[in-house]
């Protein structure tokens, strides 16, 4: 072999490489099969405005919009019934009895929602934020896993389960704050804790409070999802638990330091539905 | 063969054949009928097609009822506050005694004919049997434990090894077959052998005597709305004009938010009162005399009473001291001893 044909064999070797490397770039978009599951995540990235989520942080606390210094104890939330859709309109709802996911902030394994979809490029992805009301109202034999009443501790331990009025917990967010009196309108036990447990999927019969918000995230701006087989998709969301008191309901800590299955909830739920922003995509 | 030897075979066959039939009868009497809906009974709530009762299921679910361990330091079972010679409530108690001695805020309601009922506890709330007893088992006043604690605590027992195994086919203790045999359990808790049963099944020559059928008359014109017949209940939720408690039970408000709802409360059925006393969600009346003076001269003007005691101006129902007389009697024909002595529903 002479030197020019060991030239031409590296330069065809190298633009094999290249054309390979842009392939898997430019590798076109797999025909939509509601069949062809492939692996696909959310990442659920807690933080608390411009700082990571840390607990019990008491020397160097956050500070909400009212000027209120708070320290996080608890951060769990349940997160189910996820969609994706394509740019040109197509949908896939993950099957019903897998996408119920429950976000521990304590334990960084639950921060993936995990789920199979067809392969494909997805602009658009929506979730619930809470348990649907259909899957609240049924039976014993469809609450299991992270569903489950008997998982996840009990009501002063992580519980997310109602028994008096029959519901889940769709949103849990413990603390500490000096601002929250020792009276019965703050902590009567003097240990100046807050809790806020949103909850109500809107009544078995009569039409009760309804907390859960549903939430659509667009993908285009930070990075659409593209789903293959050989590579795992995850769509990387900040939540933001600042926004508890501080979305468009901003409240003061000291004014409602316990909010749990009342109408005030609707107040702070809606503050829930701004806490999700897209940062980026990994494919 | 010789003659004898026939005579000796024969016999020998009699005998296999008789022991047959007996066996036979045997059997019957141990078959499990599951449940049973009584004749005078309406269509069930309850659904059964995901739980069908069985033998081993109702057992297991009876053990389960009467087992301590459901509490915190195993002091306390569903049958402590819900005993069946009370026709499964706490007789004596106004609002329900548990663990420590700590109470509750309302009066203990029976395990009785729970599968007609739509939705359960004196203020709603839980509208499933099958979720019901987290309520108690997680409740601070009553059993004050989790539901992963008492698994744990059950998984030690080889009782209940033997027990899940035979009624869902493996020893996996978990919340939807614990619920379930509770349920199969509860369900069977059938009070439908009242003389008023009977006379209304045409059972033998029962009949109401003067005094009771006189009572029943008044009850039908007076009461029969609410504590609707077969069952004595209309399953709704009403005010029936009490004065406040001292704790302010706002009753069904507190599970709907509904400002409608403040104040009212489940109608409880009518059956069996001989052994539920004392009456009303926070049992504050301990006679039927009290109930029926609260009806007649003490109904208060509280915000939702019920439209039926306020008519015309008038608050209350208009009964005599004659037709209380005669009600009283009516409705002691709704007691059922062999409810409260079935001895298929006592711990065994």
């Amino acid at each position: 072999m002479n030197k020019l044909s060991i030239k031409l064999t590296l330069l065809t070797f190298w633009t094999i490489l290249l054309l390979a490397s842009c392939s898997k770039e430019d590798s076109p978009v797999p025909e939509f099969e509601e069949k062809n599951l492939a692996p696909f995540s959310v990442e659920f990235d807690n933080i608390v405005g411009d700082r990571t989520l840390s607990f019990n942080n008491s020397a160097t606390p956050y500070i909400n919009a009212k000027g209120e210094a708070f320290t996080i104890s608890m951060l769990q939330y349940y997160i189910s019934n996820i969609k994706l859709a394509t740019a040109d309109g197509k949908t896939y709802a993950v099957k019903q009895d897998d996408s119920y996911f429950l976000i521990k902030s304590a334990d960084k394994a639950t921060r993936f929602a995990k789920v199979n979809v067809p392969e494909g490029d997805y602009t658009r992805l929506t979730f619930t934020l809470g348990v649907d009301s259909l899957r609240s109202t049924m039976g014993i034999d469809k609450r299991t896993g992270v569903l489950d009443p008997a998982s996840n501790g009990d009501h002063d331990n992580g519980g997310m389960y109602w028994g008096w009025n029959s519901g889940y917990i769709f949103f849990r967010f413990e603390g500490n704050s000096n601002v929250i009196s020792d009276d019965v309108n703050g902590d009567p036990t003097g240990k100046k804790q807050f809790k806020y447990h949103i909850g109500g999927f809107g009544g078995y019969s009569a039409p009760t409070i309804n907390n859960i918000k549903t939430i659509t995230i667009d993908l285009t701006s930070a990075g659409i999802a593209k789903v293959r087989k050989d590579r795992q998709s995850n769509v990387h969301l900040f939540v933001d638990a600042m926004k508890v008191f501080n979305g468009s309901n901003s409240f003061k800590i000291a004014d409602h330091p316990n909010v749990m299955f009342s109408d005030y909830s609707v107040n702070i739920a809606n503050n829930l539905s701004q806490m999700f922003k897209h940062d980026h995509t990994e494919n | 063969m010789s003659k004898k030897h026939w005579i000796i075979i024969i016999c020998i066959s009699l005998f296999v054949v008789a022991c047959k039939k007996s066996d036979i009868i045997q059997e019957e009497i141990d078959t499990f009928l599951g449940f049973q809906k009584p004749a005078n009974f309406p269509e069930t709530s309850y659904n059964f097609a995901a739980n069908p009762v069985t033998k081993p299921g109702f057992e297991l679910g009876r053990a389960l009822f009467y087992e301590a361990r459901l509490s915190r330091n195993n002091t306390i079972s569903c049958g402590s506050c819900h005993i069946q010679s009370s026709a499964f409530t706490q007789h004596g108690h106004d609002v329900s005694h548990g663990i420590d001695d700590r109470l509750g805020t309302r009066n203990s309601p029976p395990i009785m004919n729970l599968a007609w009922n739509k939705a359960f506890m004196w203020g709603g709330g839980v509208y499933d049997l099958d979720l019901q007893p987290i309520v108690p088992i997680t409740a601070h006043e009553e059993m004050d434990e989790t539901l992963e604690n008492v698994f744990k605590k059950l998984r030690l027992l080889p009782k209940y090894n033997a027990l899940f195994k035979s009624a869902f086919g493996s020893d996996e203790i978990n919340t939807s077959r614990f619920m379930k045999a509770l349920s199969q359990f509860m369900v069977m808790c059938v009070s439908s052998n009242s003389k008023y049963d009977k006379v209304m099944r045409k059972e033998g020559n029962t009949s109401f005597t003067q005094a009771e059928l006189n009572g029943y008359n008044i009850f039908k014109e007076k009461c029969g709305s609410c504590h609707k017949e077969p069952l004595f209940t209309d399953g709704t939720f009403r005010n029936n004009g009490l004065s406040l408690s001292p704790v302010k039970d706002q009753g069904l408000y507190t599970a709907t938010l509904l400002t409608s709802d403040r104040y009212k409360f489940k109608v409880p059925s009518l059956r069996n009162l001989k052994y539920t006393a004392p009456f009303m969600h926070d049992g504050r009346f301990l006679t039927l005399d009290a109930v029926l003076a609260h009806y007649s001269s003490q109904v208060q003007h509280l915000e939702n009473l019920d439209p039926i005691l306020n008519q015309n101006g008038k608050l209350g129902i208009d009964i005599s001291a004659e037709e209380k007389t005669n009600l009283i009697a009516f409705l002691a024909t709704l007691n059922d001893e062999t409810f409260i002595n079935n001895s298929s529903l006592a711990e065994q």
